[in-house]
Order: C-alpha cells, then structure tokens, then sequence
C-alpha cells in the first residue's frame, strides 16, 4: 500500500541508459527531493513518470494503480501535475485563461473554471498579473504560472521541474514559501533542482542519481554528508575529507 | 460601435438583395457568403488550433461531389447534399485526422496538401463515379438568385456563430492551448489528438457544406474547379490570413476582402484595360488585359506578402493599428 512508487525504472535512448534501474517510494504529503549533477537523468525520471517517452521497462504505481503506459493527458487526469524545466506558457493566451485551460481537466462548466483559475491565481501571488499575455511575463512569474497551471489541475502529486533555476534571492525566498504552501495543502511534492538552498530546506527526503542509477538516499543530512554524493558534485578528493 | 457592427453587417446583408438588383453583384455576394462558410472552417482548424491546413479543397469537392452524386447516381434532391456534403466530408475527415495527427507543424500541412492532391486525382481517374473531366451537370432549383443568396447568408451566419460558440466554451480554450504549445497542453490534461479531430471535424463539415451549395448554386462541377489547389485551399488560407488568423470575424472581412480581389483580377482591374484600349485604340492593353486575368495568383502572392509584412494578424486582428495608421487625426484627438 504505498500513495507512489516507482519500480526498476530503466530508460534507454538508443545504446544510452538514461535511467538505469531506479526505484524509490514517495510517502504522502512529503516534498521529495530528487538530485543529480547535469545530464543524470532527473528530468527524464520526470518524462517517464509523465509519459512524455515510453518506458523501456519497469513500473510506475500511483494509488495503487499501475499507471506506466498511460498517455500523458491521463497521468494529468489521474492526479499527477508537472511543470517545465523550459517553461511552456500558452504565449498568445492571458495568464488566467492560461489556468482556465488547465482547470477544465479538474472542472466541467467555464464558470467553474474560471473560479478555479482565479483562487490558483491567488494562491500562487499572481493574481495581479491575471490580464498579462503569458509571453510578455518575466522568468520569476513564468515559473509561478507552470505551477498556477499545473496546480489548477488539483494533483494530488505535484512534480516541480527545477522551479527555482534562473530566479534572484527574493523570487527564490518566494519560490520556497509557495512550494511549503502548496505541501500544507496536501499536496505531495516531488522535485528536482539544482539549487543546493532550495532543496536541503525543504525536502522531507531526498534521492540522489548519477548516470541515471541511485547513489544515495535519505534525509537531506544524510545525503549531504555521503561520500558518494560529494564526489558526484565536486570531485574525488573531496569525498576523503 | 465595434460591439454592433455585426448585427449591422448582418442587416445590410438582409437588405442587400432587395435593393441591388444587378445578378452580377448578387452573384459576388453568394460568392462572399460562401467564402465566409469555408474561412471559418479553416480558421477552426488553422487558425485557433494551429494546425495549418492545405487541403481544404478535399473537402469542399466531396461536399460538392456528395451533392452531385445524390442528383445524378440516386435521382434525389441535390439539396441532400447540404447535410450529407458535409458528414462525407467528416467521413474523409476522420481517418486523414487520425493518422496524420502524429505529424506536426509543417509536416501536418505536407500531408493535407497531399490530400488535396489525392482527391483531385481520384475525382479525375475514377469515371465510372464522377464521370471524370467531364464533371457533373444538373439542374438548378431556382432561376432567380435570391433563394441561393438567402441560404448561403444563413450558411455564413451559422458558420460564424458555431465558431464563437465552440471558441468561447472548453473547447475553444483547448483547441487555442493546443496551438500554442502542444506538448504543455497534453500536460494539462487535454487529449490533443482527440480535440485536434474535432477541430478538424468541424472545419470539415463546414466546408463540405459550402461545397454542397457550390453544387446546386453552379449546376456544374468537375474535379479541377472544385478540388483545385488554388482557387479552393490557398484562397482559403488567405481568407482566413488576410481576415485575421484566430479571429471569429477574421474570415467575414477576408471573404470579402479575397472575392473583391479575385474578382479585380478576373476582370483585369475591373475592365480598365479593356475601357482604356476601347477609347484610344492601343491593341497593347488588350494583351494586358488577358494576363492580367490570368494573373491572379501572382496578386494574391503579393497581397499575402504585404498582409503579413504591414498586418501580421489581419484586417480584423490588427483593426486599431489599421485605424490609427488611416486616421492620424483621431488619435491625436484620443490623447488630448
């Protein structure tokens, strides 16, 4: 009985394995920090989880049900949301008709919709920029709309795409507070990121991956403080010291 | 003002035959009309869902050949074809959707253009059916063109007003996310391929339907008029361009815009040419004047490349830069 887990995840492009062997369990209403250097195969976890690519083998349960193979708009019904690394604002739409579109998949009628967008709008601190063309947006708010969008989809499991990349101190700050607001909403968290601040902050458990198989796990602490962690981000001698 | 000048549009488009009695200029206007039909068809499918379309000439010359067929192979009213043009057309419409929808972007508009191209070679082949070259030839209902006038404004009106009904409800926020970023839209939920299909249904049925009243307004069809890849899928691509794309009322003012185009081209600038050389005597511009008719092309190409380079969202899309660049004055009076 677990709320998701993941099993023998492998993942390969042609002769490369991207993700070879993973698995790991996420309890409900943790945020759960998954970590890496560049190119060890977070995002594409991500991708797997989402649908976005086939998987080579492996499973994927959420709530008991095995949703490997589902398309992605299904993985989205079924109560995962996800943002992007590389934000995808619908450019030409409004910010709230943005979360309009997402919130039809939690919602029936465009009355409902658009109450729903408006509330996410709020929760998210970007209801003062409702009427902006989503384009026209700086990075920071960019951000916080691919978690308005996915958040008016209510997931129940919420997967955060390096949300925090490219932000200054005060957005970051900001970012931290919004990702703890939507944990204290009973949404279950997991996310990659890079930033070192972000992620031992917050994280209720971490993962760490490095060419796409398990180095390490535990509570922040303890990942900080494993050799083989140290050596991935900063080199062998380190890991001695 | 901008709120009502549908409703006036409309009105004038009541009145219009009761007070221009000239068939030549009615006969425009049922062009217009149906012109409006199969630019909001495209706008649908290209212009709010973004996937660009070649081949609306499939099925416009289904919808024409379904009428045809009903009055020559099975003795019916070729009126049938009104409703029927438009499910053959949907018929066509749902396998083509369904397995080119895996393609995107310019690779999707390759495969309608194909398309285009298959009907037109399979109307022309396929004599035991279509009787080939030869076309179809059948009555008209009506000597008089007000009947037909009349029904295709209530074709256009009907067009226009599905569009911004589907535009305004789910659908319309899924078919515009999908547009503007795919694969974020799958991500929110939305089954693109299916919504893709339906967008493509609707732009089907629409232009199945004007081409069932093509049918029984011309009496005569054969595969190159109907199915052409000029005068049927580019003039409703740049209907839809020149109206505005991903405007409800875009195609209105392009159909307008485009058959007043097609016709000065047509007439070689209204017969200038013809009037000039009748006055002096200067054999030259009647020579002009032929190949200017047949140039008609060349000046939609020309118009497109201005549209897009001075009007990028069309006449209805950029209506306030239109107005503003037209009318100095006003805007200075707007600042004070």
């Amino acid at each position: 009985m677990s709320f998701f887990e993941i099993k023998n995840l492998v993942k390969q492009f042609g002769g490369l394995t991207a993700v070879n062997d993973v698995s790991f369990e996420v309890k409900k209403g943790q945020i759960f920090g998954l970590i890496g250097p560049n190119g060890s195969g977070k995002t594409t976890i991500f991708n797997l989880i989402s649908s976005y690519y086939p998987l080579t083998s492996g499973n994927i349960i959420f709530k008991d049900q095995d949703i490997s193979g589902f398309k992605t708009y299904k993985t989205c019904k079924s109560g995962i949301g996800r943002t992007f690394q590389v934000v995808k604002p619908l450019g030409r739409l409004s910010v709230l008709d943005n979360v309009i579109a997402a919130a039809f998949s939690a919602v029936k009628t465009k009355h409902e919709a658009r109450d729903v967008a408006l509330e996410t709008l709020e929760f998210c601190s970007l209801h003062h920029r409702k009427d902006v063309l989503a384009k026209s947006l700086p990075i920071g708010d960019r951000k916080r709309l691919e978690i308005a969008r996915a958040m008016a989809t209510k997931p129940e499991l919420l997967l955060l795409d390096e949300t925090a990349a490219g932000l200054n101190p005060s957005e970051l700050e900001g970012a931290i507070d919004l990702i703890r607001k939507i944990r204290d909403k009973g949404v279950t968290i997991i996310i990659v990121e890079h930033i070192m601040k972000v992620i031992m902050t917050i994280s209720d458990h971490i993962h760490a991956i490095n060419f796409g198989q398990t180095i390490a796990e535990g509570t922040p602490k303890e990942v900080a403080s494993n050799p083989a962690v140290i050596k991935a981000y900063l080199g062998e001698e380190y890991a001695q010291g | 003002m901008k709120k009502h000048s549908p409703i006036l549009a409309l009105a004038i488009l009541i009145i219009f035959p009761m007070v221009v009695k000239s068939h030549y200029h009615q006969h425009l206007m049922i062009l217009f009309l149906m012109w409006v039909v199969i630019g909001s068809g495209w706008n649908v499918i290209a212009g709010f869902t973004g996937q660009v379309s070649f081949g609306d000439a499939a099925f416009f010359g289904t919808g024409a050949y379904t009428a045809g067929l009903f009055a020559t192979k099975l003795g019916l009213s070729a009126w049938w074809g009104m409703v029927f043009g438009g499910v053959a057309a949907m018929a066509i419409a749902f396998p083509f959707g369904w397995i080119c929808f895996r393609l995107r972007g310019a690779y999707f508009a390759l495969a309608t253009l194909a398309l285009n191209e298959i009907f037109r070679h399979a109307a022309t082949i396929w004599e035991s059916l279509t009787d080939g070259m030869v076309g179809i030839l059948i009555m008209q209902t009506f000597v008089s063109k007000i009947p037909y006038y009349y029904i295709a404004l209530g074709l256009a009106v009907i067009s226009v007003l599905t569009v911004q009904i589907v535009m305004g409800s789910k659908w319309g926020y899924y078919f515009v996310s999908i547009r503007e970023d795919q694969d974020a839209a799958e991500s929110l939920g939305i089954h693109t391929h299916f919504y893709k299909m339906i967008s493509l249904n609707i732009a089907a049925f629409l232009t199945g339907m004007a081409g069932a009243l093509f049918m029984n307004y011309m009496g005569f069809i054969d595969p190159e008029v109907v199915f052409s890849l000029h005068d049927i899928s580019i003039m409703a691509i740049l209907v839809g361009i020149v109206g505005g794309v991903g405007t409800v009322y875009g195609p209105v003012v392009g159909a307008f815009i485009m058959v007043g185009v097609h016709e000065f081209f047509r007439t070689g600038f209204f017969g200038v040419f013809e009037g000039i050389a009748s006055i002096t005597g200067i054999e030259f511009l009647n020579v002009v004047d032929k190949y200017v008719g047949h140039a008609h092309v060349l000046g939609f190409g020309i118009l497109v490349v201005l549209v897009i380079l001075l009007l990028p969202n069309g006449v209805v899309g950029d209506w306030d830069k239109l107005v503003g660049s037209l009318i100095p004055i006003k805007k200075k009076g707007a600042m004070v």
